[in-house]
């Protein structure tokens, strides 16, 4: 599904660079569930960002679906993240003045489907992450684990074959936490490929591999119990 | 094209419109403003322009009056100061020598009188007139007909009295036509009542007597006051005047050079001089109206930029939830369209009303110098079109700053 050989990226600081992925490989496969740890400024959000084609990469190769990305244009991109990729801020990023049910079906707007049909399938999606009953409700009416479910819905709501979390409990408590994680599960259970970053050892533990990155390399990358007795 | 009958485009636009309530108003009003100033500015332009004409209305415009005064160089062993008259003999030379240039002309007489009805007077003007001086100013009759041929001819005792002499001197409903009213003591029979223009007059309250009659009764013998002179059409009227008044010098022993001696009044030159006027005011006021549109367009455009810079965490959300640059393009441009035709719409829904109010207000009140103060609609359309494709130009710039962003800068910022 994913295939990252020899992957570079420097950001330009003034007239120097800062190189931030120093040579990455990674290969995840169709199904997975990957979470990737390492300490601030090692570069994981850079990494998920190149994988979720809202940024470039400057060497190596990127393979998303058995397709070279490389010099891709806007639309292009536009095109292939709404097909393929689902995307889970830490921050949420909903769209402050449109109601639950509005931001979920938006990803539906740009596939081009009918208002009724989308926004019906929207509230589908709300159901399954448990908020039917806030489909009306404007983001500033939902709690910060309510949000994140909204998030979670939107991201789900085209079937993508990737799902991309940048740290989606990093603004959570422990048991919306543990929600956000079970949806997670879920959908990686139905088969979408999973794709987590995060700074806690209880949420890695609950995914199937952990990648760990250091200093824009990756230093570690290991099945976990769960991936092991799943594996079973 | 087809997005632009979706209705969900209209929803999104509407959902951004309503979120940025001061922007959306501050928009508005900008291009409602310059619309709206354009409107009522070239319409009070052209209520002008209307008033003006209708000023000269019942005037041929290409008339040239002339009298006498006295001369200001001593001439032919003739003292400086004197004075003399305008005679018929001078009809007489002008009419054949100008026959080319000439259309109509009309000497008079005037003076003033006591004119009595039973027990009834006032004192009025009295003027002796051909019946030509209805072809250069039409009258307005209430009643009966003007002077004709017939009775300069046989100079008859008419007399056509003005409407307020009427009012004075005739009890009210009383027929006029076919009584006699004394001036100087003589009886005249009324033959007409006119309504005197209320633009351009010369003549005010006056009754108008034949010319033949005027010279027995008063005795002016060969005398004409004044004269009053029309043009053929494609005659150079002032070039025609300066001639005019050289051949007249030369039948007074007036020295050529006399700037004194004849008094004369080109009306052309005088209505050139408020049309000229008029011009300027029209194009002062497109120019106005246009800067005020520019500057209105470009507040938009400003506008718009904020907003995109407001928006373009919004936007890079959008963006990676699929949205294509066209589509975010295709958006924030026809908000701005959107917002500038219902701007100028509105402009233009006002500046109407404005206009019709001074319409009524003039209308109900003389000394308002506006006649059907009306703007052309081709102008006002076109003037809105180019607000709209302006209005699109200026829209695409923040369009474009929205999508040459990556997304993920768009998503980075706070
Ligand atoms: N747009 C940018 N311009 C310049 N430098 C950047 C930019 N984005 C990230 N960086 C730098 O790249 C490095 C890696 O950033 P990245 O966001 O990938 O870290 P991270 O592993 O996600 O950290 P965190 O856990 O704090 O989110 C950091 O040193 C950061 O300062
Ligand atoms: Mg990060």
């Amino acid at each position: 599904m994913i295939k990252i050989e020899g992957l570079h990226k420097s950001y330009p600081i003034g007239k120097d660079s800062l190189h931030v992925l120093k040579g990455i490989d990674l290969h995840i496969k169709e199904g997975e569930f990957v979470s990737i740890m390492g300490s601030s400024g090692s570069g994981k959000s850079t990494l998920l960002n190149i994988v979720g084609l809202l940024d470039v990469h400057d060497e190596g190769t990127y393979h998303l679906n058995g397709q070279l990305i490389k010099n891709m244009n806007e639309k292009k991109a536009a095109i292939l993240r709404n097909k393929f990729l689902g995307f889970i801020f830490q921050s949420f990023n909903l769209i402050s003045y449109k109601t639950a049910v509005e931001n979920v079906a938006l990803p539906l707007y740009y596939k081009g489907m009918a208002r009724k049909e989308r926004l019906q399938i929207a509230l589908d999606y709300l159901e399954k992450v448990g908020l039917k009953d806030w489909a009306n409700h404007l983001p500033n009416e939902l709690s910060g684990g309510q949000k994140q479910r909204v998030a979670i819905a939107r991201a789900l709501v085209t079937k993508p074959k990737v799902v991309l979390a940048d740290e989606p409990t990093g603004a959570l408590d422990s048991t919306t936490t543990d929600s956000v994680m079970d949806l997670l599960k879920d959908i990686n259970d139905e088969g979408m490929t999973v794709f987590v970053i995060t700074h806690e050892e209880e949420v890695a533990e609950q995914t199937k591999r952990v990648v760990r990155l250091k200093d824009g390399l990756i230093i570690s990358d290991e099945i976990t119990a769960v991936g092991k007795a799943k594996a079973v | 094209m087809k997005f632009l009958f979706d209705s969900d485009t209209w929803q999104e636009i509407y959902g951004s419109i309503r979120k940025n309530k001061i922007r959306t108003a501050i928009t508005i009003i900008g291009v409602l403003w310059g619309i709206f100033l354009l409107v009522v500015l070239l319409g009070a332009a052209r209520g002008m322009e209307n008033g003006f004409n209708k000023l000269f209305g019942n005037f041929a415009t290409n008339s040239v009056f002339v009298w006498t005064q006295a001369t200001d160089t001593p001439f032919k062993g003739f003292q400086e100061g004197r004075r003399f008259s305008l005679t018929m003999h001078d009809i007489e030379v002008l009419k054949s020598e100008y026959s080319d240039e000439i259309k109509l002309l009309a000497p008079r007489n005037q003076t003033s009188n006591l004119i009595v009805k039973d027990f009834k007077s006032g004192n009025f003007q009295v003027s002796g007139d051909y019946p030509v001086l209805d072809q250069i100013q039409k009258k307005q009759l209430l009643y009966g007909r003007f002077l004709n041929e017939n009775d300069i001819l046989s100079t008859a005792k008419v007399t056509v009295i003005s409407e307020d002499m009427y009012k004075q001197l005739f009890d009210k409903g009383e027929i006029p036509i076919g009584q006699y009213v004394k001036i100087n003591s003589i009886n005249y029979k009324v033959i007409g009542v006119y309504k005197p223009s209320n633009t351009i007059n010369f003549d005010g309250d006056c009754a108008y007597i034949p010319f033949t009659t005027f010279r027995k009764v008063y005795n002016t013998a060969n005398k004409v006051d004044w004269m009053m002179i029309t043009a053929n059409e494609g005659t150079n009227i002032e070039q025609m005047e300066s001639d005019i008044l050289l051949t007249l010098k030369g039948l007074h022993k007036v020295h050529p050079e006399d700037e004194r001696a004849f008094g004369s009044v080109n009306l052309g030159k005088e209505i050139g001089k408020v049309t000229g006027f008029i011009t300027g005011m029209q194009f002062l006021t497109w120019f106005v109206g246009i800067a005020t549109l520019i500057a209105g367009v470009f507040a938009i455009g400003n506008i718009l930029l904020i907003t995109v810079k407001e928006r373009t965490k919004e936007i890079g959300i959008r963006r990676a939830l699929g949205a294509t640059p066209k589509s975010i393009r295709q958006q924030i441009i026809l908000e701005s369209v959107f917002l500038t035709t219902t701007a100028g719409m509105l402009g233009i829904i006002f500046g109407s009303l404005i206009l019709f109010l001074i319409d009524s207000a003039a209308s109900s009140n003389e000394d308002i110098p506006l006649i059907n103060p009306t703007v052309n609609i081709p102008i006002i359309l076109i003037a809105f079109a180019t607000l709209i494709f302006l209005g699109t130009l200026i829209g695409l710039i923040p369009a474009h700053m929205a999508t040459v962003v990556k997304p993920i800068e768009a998503l980075r910022e706070e």
